[in-house]
């Protein structure tokens, strides 16, 4: 097994787990079993928390700080990505105080467009790769995917994990592939791709979120979008438990994020409850917080316009993509 | 038997995107008939019954203004049918509310339901009506076709339970528009029998939205709403009419303005029509 690249000092417990193939597995075995009435509860409740006025104004804006302002269709064009650029410094042209979203993420074939459009503005460019959606090939495509997309100027890579490698139990192969994709994205930040939705339990995505983590990946993300269900808020719980515990045990602040079917301020709001009770306020931020969306800013934007205006918005006053 | 039996004390609910939830707010309020007596419950919307209406009314737009002139006259025609197999019900419930006769009652839902017959039937004339192609001075055939406006929302009347109501609400979706339908605050029982007539004909859920509850307090976020685009000012309280034509104004609505004392017994005209139509006009090159 290679070694993690950002973790040089791991505590004794968490060195051990990823000493070898079996000592990973013993480890990703032997976390607590997730209670799944119990999750899907506490998640049900923390969603019936009612946020109004100055709350909800910044949590508004909290949330489009944490976009991920996201276009990952085939049909994908430079225009598009441009447009896509456009909105993502600045969302609502009406009112410049609209702050900026935290990146644009596209395929790699369209880093190029996207970094020509942000240079000097701040917002990330991220970068889907690893055989995105599905994560089926062999290593050397991911790499050479992933070095693409960072030449091309991607300061994040969102990677896909090998969902039969890590359901059929070879832990040890999904481990290796982090570190080397880790490794090949040099300075670029790594969000590892989980596709919960592909997991089919609680237990395996505590046991993928560990995994990303103990590999070194800076982000764990839900979902790719392309998989139903994409994002839940009980998923989100589970993954926050696991950066939370990584922090009480590392110190480390690593972060999540939530992509996919989150389409409404409400559900947004629900997911910053989550992370605000569940691993605390200090995620409460870009760096340790995002939301894979495209659909989600105008929604958004549309009830920042309702809270200031004091009248409801429309979808004809914000772009359409 | 029948004098023992405990009356089922009725509580009505809202109608909207074709579904029947209660108010947002969980607020209802009694409906009594002319005398005063209690007849029913009905639910009291909130503005985030308005907003999820106008929401429900401009996802079912694009579908029902999408729909063939003819298809949309054949639907109308069905509601036609299921208000006949309800004409007792509405008879009673216009002679309770509106303090009549059931004889005249029987004369109202009459009218009521020939008016929408007589608004189905225009569904695939009002554009050859309406429409023109115009003659240019030019190598071009130019033409103007109506087009609904969107999504309209309507004050029905305040007196006029039923017969008003069909005549306000039909000629809106007749030509293709949707509805958010605040009923009359005080006689709402005939409107919600109509939203139950609606749910169970072949009209598309979402294409007409039925509010009961305080007009005062339900117009103002309508009338304000950005999505909204037109708002038809009938059943307005006389007081609050300029307010809701000012926050119209802040998002250029189509407003039709109350008509001082209108009588909906008398024969219909293409005025309401046309009030919710947008004309386009198309250039187009000939002689090539």
């Amino acid at each position: 097994m290679a070694a993690p690249s950002t973790t040089p000092s791991l505590p004794p417990a968490l060195a051990d787990a990823v000493r070898d193939d079996a000592s990973l597995r013993r480890f990703l075995h032997g976390l607590p079993g997730v209670d799944q009435v119990g999750v899907e509860q506490r998640a049900a409740g923390l969603g019936t928390r009612s946020i109004k006025k100055a709350s909800k104004l910044w949590a508004i804006d909290t949330a489009i700080g944490m976009v991920d302002l996201t276009t990952l269709e085939g049909a994908d064009t430079p225009g598009k990505v441009r447009s896509l650029a456009a909105k993502a410094r600045r969302p609502d042209p009406d009112n410049p105080d609209v702050p900026k979203v935290a990146a644009v993420c596209v395929y790699p074939d369209m880093v190029e467009t996207a970094v020509q459009e942000l240079r000097g503005t701040g917002i990330d460019i991220a970068s889907v790769a690893t055989a995105f959606p599905s994560g089926r090939s062999s290593l050397k495509v991911k790499l050479e995917d992933t070095a693409y997309a960072v030449d091309a100027g991607a300061t994040e890579i969102d990677m896909v994990i090998d969902r039969g490698a890590f359901l059929s139990g070879r832990y040890g192969q999904v481990f290796d592939e982090i570190v080397q994709v880790k490794h090949a994205c040099g300075d670029a930040y790594l969000k590892v791709i989980l596709e919960t939705g592909e997991l089919a339990t609680y237990d395996n995505v505590r046991r993928a979120s560990w995994l990303g983590l103990l590999a070194g990946g800076d982000f764990i993300k839900t979902s790719t979008g392309k998989v139903s269900p994409a994002a839940t808020l009980p998923v989100t719980h589970v993954m926050l438990q696991a950066v939370r515990d990584w922090h009480t045990q590392t110190g480390e602040l690593r972060g999540v994020k939530p992509a996919g079917g989150i389409r409404t301020t409400k559900d947004a709001i629900k997911y910053l409850v989550a992370v605000h009770e569940v691993a605390g306020p200090e995620w409460l931020t870009p760096t340790l917080f995002r939301f894979g969306a495209s659909t989600l800013l105008n929604d958004l934007l549309m009830q920042r316009r309702t809270q200031l205006a004091g009248h409801y918005s429309g979808p004809d006053y914000v772009t359409v993509d | 038997m029948s004098e023992n039996r405990i009356a089922v004390a009725k509580t009505y609910k809202l109608y909207i995107g074709g579904a029947f939830p209660r108010s947002e707010s969980g607020r209802s309020y009694p409906v009594v008939d002319a005398k005063g007596a209690f007849l029913a419950n009905a639910a009291q919307g909130s503005r985030k019954d308005a907003r999820d209406a106008v929401g429900a009314a401009r996802k079912a737009f694009a579908g029902w203004s999408g729909a063939t002139a003819y298809n949309r006259g054949q639907v109308l025609f069905r509601v036609a049918e299921v208000l006949e197999g309800r004409r007792e019900q509405f008879i009673a419930e216009v002679a309770a509310c509106e303090g009549v006769t059931v004889k005249k009652a029987q004369s109202l839902v009459d009218a009521a339901i020939d008016r929408w017959v007589w608004y189905a039937g225009w569904t695939d004339k009002v554009a050859t009506v309406l429409g023109a192609s115009n003659p240019v001075a030019g190598p071009y055939f130019s033409f103007s076709v109506p087009e609904p406006t969107g999504v309209v929302a309507v004050l029905a009347p305040q007196q006029s339970s039923l017969l008003g109501l069909i005549s306000v609400v039909a000629p809106v979706i007749a030509t293709g528009n949707t509805a958010v339908v605040v009923t009359s605050q005080d006689r709402p029982l005939p409107a919600v029998t109509l939203s139950e007539v609606l749910a169970t004909s072949d009209l598309p859920g979402g294409v007409v939205n039925v509010l009961t509850g305080r007009t005062a307090e339900i117009a103002p976020w309508l009338a304000s709403h950005a999505d909204v685009n037109a708002l038809d000012l009938t059943g307005a309280p006389e007081s609050t009419r300029a307010d809701l034509e000012r926050a119209a104004a802040g998002t250029v609505k189509r407003v039709l303005r109350a008509r001082p004392s209108e009588d909906f017994t008398r024969e219909p005209d293409l005025a309401r029509l046309r009030a919710f139509l947008e004309m386009k006009t198309v250039w187009h090159p000939i002689g090539v």
